[in-house]
C-alpha cells in the first residue's frame, strides 16, 4: 500500500508557500498519497492568481538582505513589494520553480487539496477566486485522512 | 551507456530534477533507460533517494565539468 503524507498549510506568504508545495509534489513523485489542508492564511495559496503572494522583511529577521536594513526602513511603503520582487528574481535565477508551476505539478500528480470551509466563511472569501481543483471541508474530514498517514506536517 | 530517452535539467533546482525525472519515466516501458543531466548538486543525493524509494534502479551517476549525469532504469 502506498505511503501517505498530510500537510496543514497555514501561511500565505511567498517564503512559507514553498515548503508545502515542494514537499507535496516530491512526495507524490515518490509514490505517496498526499493531501494538503489549507487553513487560515494558507487559503491564499489556492487563489487562481498567485501574483499577490508576498514576502515581508518585517518580522523575518533571518531573511538574508543585500545590506543590513533597520526595522524602521523595512516599514516604509513599498519595501514589501521590493522584497517580493527581489526574492522572485532570486528564485528565478536559481532555477527554483514558481509557486504556480509547483502547484500545477502537485495537481498533475493527484495531490488532493482541501480548503478549510470555516476560513472561507470567516473571511467571506469568494470561492470563484480559488482554483477549481480543491475540495472544501473541515477538521474532521482532514483528520480522517491524516490519522492514517506516515508523515503529517504543520506548516 | 545506451539509453532510450534523455532530458536536461541543467539550471533547475530542487525538486524540479526529481519531478521531471518522474514525468520522463512515466511514458517509458520497463527496462528502458533514462539519461538525466542536472547542475543542482542536491540532485546527487535526491536521485539516489528517489531510486531507493521508487524502486527504479540508478544504474550510474557521474560528474563532468559541473554537470551531473544519471542513468536510471525504469522498473
Amino acid at each position: 500500500m502506498a505511503k501517505k503524507m498530510a500537510i496543514i498549510a497555514t501561511k500565505g506568504t511567498l517564503d512559507m508557500a514553498y515548503p508545502p508545495f515542494i514537499l507535496a509534489s516530491t512526495a507524490a513523485a515518490l509514490g505517496y498519497e498526499v493531501q494538503v489542508f489549507f487553513t487560515f492564511y494558507g487559503l491564499q495559496l489556492l487563489r487562481k492568481d498567485l501574483s499577490d503572494v508576498m514576502i515581508s522583511p518585517l518580522a523575518n529577521p533571518a531573511m538574508p538582505m543585500p545590506v543590513p536594513m533597520p526595522v524602521m526602513v523595512q516599514m516604509l511603503p513599498g519595501m514589501e513589494s521590493m522584497a517580493t520582487m527581489m526574492m522572485k528574481q532570486k528564485l528565478k535565477k536559481h532555477g527554483v520553480a514558481s509557486l504556480t508551476e509547483l502547484r500545477d505539478l502537485c495537481l498533475e500528480a493527484e495531490v488532493k487539496f482541501i480548503a478549510c470551509q470555516m476560513t472561507v466563511d470567516l473571511f467571506e472569501f469568494d470561492k470563484s477566486e480559488f482554483i477549481d481543483q480543491c475540495e472544501y471541508g473541515g477538521a474532521a474530514m482532514f483528520l480522517g485522512f491524516a490519522g492514517d498517514t506516515d508523515i503529517c506536517l504543520f506548516i | 551507456m545506451n539509453f532510450d530517452k534523455e532530458f536536461d535539467a541543467s539550471g533547475l533546482s530542487c525538486p524540479l530534477p526529481i519531478l521531471k525525472t518522474k514525468k520522463a519515466l512515466a511514458d517509458m516501458t520497463t527496462g528502458q533507460v533514462l539519461k538525466m543531466i542536472a547542475t543542482d548538486c542536491g540532485a546527487v543525493k535526491d536521485m539516489q533517494a528517489f531510486a531507493d524509494q521508487t524502486g527504479n534502479p540508478l544504474l550510474s551517476q557521474s560528474e563532468e565539468g559541473g554537470k551531473y549525469i544519471f542513468f536510471m532504469q525504469k522498473k
